[in-house]
């Protein structure tokens, strides 16, 4: 637990949470992986940002007279099938692959931890019903879930991503209940609930902080994955549907074309492999900037 | 062990039945009338009429559930919309085909995710684990397909060395279903290699700094003795489970792998069948996949028994 975590050390004492604070950017700065991470994510965010702002071709306008078109002064990344720009429709995917990302995990977090924290907090009946039925759920493997889900739900990008969030939501439930058992343990829990403070109270004042760390580490390595699902899911013809631009759907259609124009295939992949990657090194900085043991 | 499996095997019970009642309730997320929903393009009153009363659509909810697990347990999962074949025949079918690829897929994620493990906790800090690590991460980072669609580009469309589809059944002719494999379990293979280097390098680590390596060390024994009969010998106790719950998540990955190589297995039927909105084998497919998934965690901490029998006296 970071002392930045613990309002209990830190109450009324800011130097406490200011020195873990210092602490935590100082080993994250060192760290030059986690910064490259922290570089493509920002990088990517901002793409997807300001793509309304970026002065670009419509990625949904189409020019028969410029079909599959090699990577050119005009296309920097060519053109597909039915001559739309693929740097253009690469720009506007970048929008759906985070956002499918960050949603899909916001809804992992908040059906996750409140679910793994009551298991936690309360034990007993609640906690077996709750453990059981995320075993449940982890026994299905991710991506077969979401597409079952999917499948079910209907095909767009919506339901792929609460299709994603839900096959996700499983490991947080798992997470925050470990971690809530194990700050119940410690001494200044006890010597809260012996000054009389309520259940409510307990989980907002003292658990809900010093869980945060390790789901915010889970959050980021779990976008990574929830980005390749989405990828995945519009893949398939799953998520994102035609003529709305996402990595995953211009990968299908890149596909069927693979002799006549490569560039179709060739740059979403790339990006795909970029901004996952962005997280993956930002989410293990984060891990070893926060870990407990290195302090 | 008898008595631990027994165990194990009790309490995967109501897990089990867990996820029977969700791939029950999947039916019930289907938009309208799923009866509409499962009769596909027919709109026939009395096939209609005939399916409501097959899946007891009129009764409660309850006795819905009890009929479909009653049918499921004598082995019934229904009927494919598309073949007209009973779901766990069909299921049975395509299995082999993607057993194959998983296990090739595994063979070639054991030979470059071990090795790389070893060196790179062996040689640890140094240029050699960073360029490990690395390549570990960016596996983990590729989306596998996209590494399949680049494969058939380079292997089979610019130097024409392996089929990028015609799959062959293993039984009829070896020799060329190995050969149209390779490439799919490659990609398949590297996806999870990463995740098992990482593994192998975090056990070969704790193992490294144990005192029977020293120990053995001190005996003056050959470094690649030490390495390999000492270290690796007991590293390999949590490398074992770890591969074994691997299998599962090569199952899934197969997913996207069958559908780019166009391999007529487990995957490519769930995604059929996603298409043709034959629902009866989506709900098969996911409920033969969390059994598999289920007996596959048992006999990951079966073989972590009996291969470390410290956990027995426990």
């Amino acid at each position: 637990m970071t002392a930045a975590a613990d309002p209990h050390k830190g109450q009324g004492d800011p130097a406490p949470q200011s020195a873990g604070r210092s602490r935590f950017w100082k080993k994250f700065l060192s760290n030059p992986a986690a910064i490259l991470g922290g570089v493509l994510v920002t990088f990517f965010v901002c793409v997807a940002a300001l793509a309304p702002v970026l002065p670009i071709i419509d990625p949904t306008a189409t020019d028969w007279m410029a079909v599959r078109k090699p990577p050119s002064a005009q296309h920097l990344f060519g053109t597909d099938e039915i001559g739309r720009d693929v740097l253009s429709r690469m720009i506007w995917g970048a929008q759906a692959s985070l956002l499918a990302g960050v949603v899909s995990v916001a809804i992992a977090v908040l059906l996750g931890v409140p679910l793994g924290v009551l298991a936690g907090y309360r034990r007993g009946w609640t906690d077996a019903v709750i453990s059981r039925v995320t075993e449940a759920l982890l026994a299905a493997p991710f991506l077969i879930l979401a597409i079952a889900l999917a499948a079910f739900l209907g095909p767009s990008l919506t339901n792929a991503m609460i299709a994603i969030g839900l096959s996700a939501m499983p490991v947080f439930i798992r997470l925050a209940r470990a971690q809530t058992m194990a700050v119940l343990t410690e001494d200044y829990v006890e010597s809260a609930r012996a000054i009389g403070l309520g259940d409510g109270a307990l989980i907002r004042r003292y658990i809900l902080p010093n869980i945060f760390p390790p789901i915010l580490v889970q959050s980021t390595l779990t976008i990574a994955t929830a980005i390749i699902a989405e990828a995945s899911l519009s893949f398939l013809g799953l998520g994102q549907q035609p003529p709305a631009p996402s990595w995953g759907s211009m990968l299908n259609i890149a596909k069927n074309f693979l002799e006549q124009a490569p560039w179709m295939a060739l740059y979403p992949g790339i990006a795909i492999f970029f901004v996952v990657l962005g997280f993956n090194l930002l989410g293990d900085g984060l891990r070893d900037a926060l870990d407990p043991r290195d302090h | 062990m008898l008595g631990f499996l027994g165990r194990r095997f009790l309490i995967a019970i109501p897990t089990i039945i867990l996820i029977s009642i969700f791939v029950f309730g999947l039916q019930k997320l289907l938009p309208g009338d799923p009866v509409l929903a499962m009769a596909g393009e027919e709109r026939d009153p009395e096939v209609l009429a005939y399916l409501r009363e097959k899946y007891r659509l009129n009764d409660p909810i309850v006795v819905q559930y009890f009929h479909w697990i009653g049918n499921a347990l004598r082995g019934d999962l229904g009927i494919s919309l598309r073949t007209n074949q009973p779901v766990l025949e069909l299921i049975g079918q395509k299995l082999p085909v993607t057993i194959q690829l998983a296990v090739m897929a595994l063979i070639i994620a054991m030979a470059i995710g071990i090795p790389a493990g070893v060196l790179s906790a062996y040689k640890k800090g140094t240029w050699i684990d960073w360029l490990a690590n690395t390549i570990a991460l960016s596996g983990l980072s590729v989306p596998n397909f996209w590494l399949g669609i680049m494969m058939i580009l380079l292997v089979s469309v610019k130097l024409g060395w392996l089929p990028a589809s015609g799959y062959r059944p293993l039984t009829e002719d070896p020799l060329q279903s190995i050969k149209t494999m390779l490439m799919p379990a490659f990609v398949l293979g590297t996806a999870i290699a990463g995740t098992l280097m990482r593994h192998t390098r975090s056990a070969m680590l704790g193992v490294l700094k144990s005192d029977y390596v020293r120990t053995a060390r001190a005996k003056g024994l050959a470094e690649r003795v030490v390495l390999v009969k000492h270290a690796l010998r007991n590293a390999l106790v949590p490398i074992v489970t770890v591969t074994t719950l691997l299998f599962g998540e090569l199952l899934a990955g197969a997913v996207l792998t069958e559908q780019i190589f166009t391999i007529p297995g487990f995957g490519k039927l769930v995604v059929d069948a996603v298409f043709n909105r034959d629902y009866a084998v989506v709900q098969g497919i996911v409920l033969c996949t969390g059994i598999a998934f289920i007996a596959l965690n048992i006999f990951a901490d079966a073989a972590y028994r009996i291969l470390n029998p410290r956990m027995n006296e426990q």
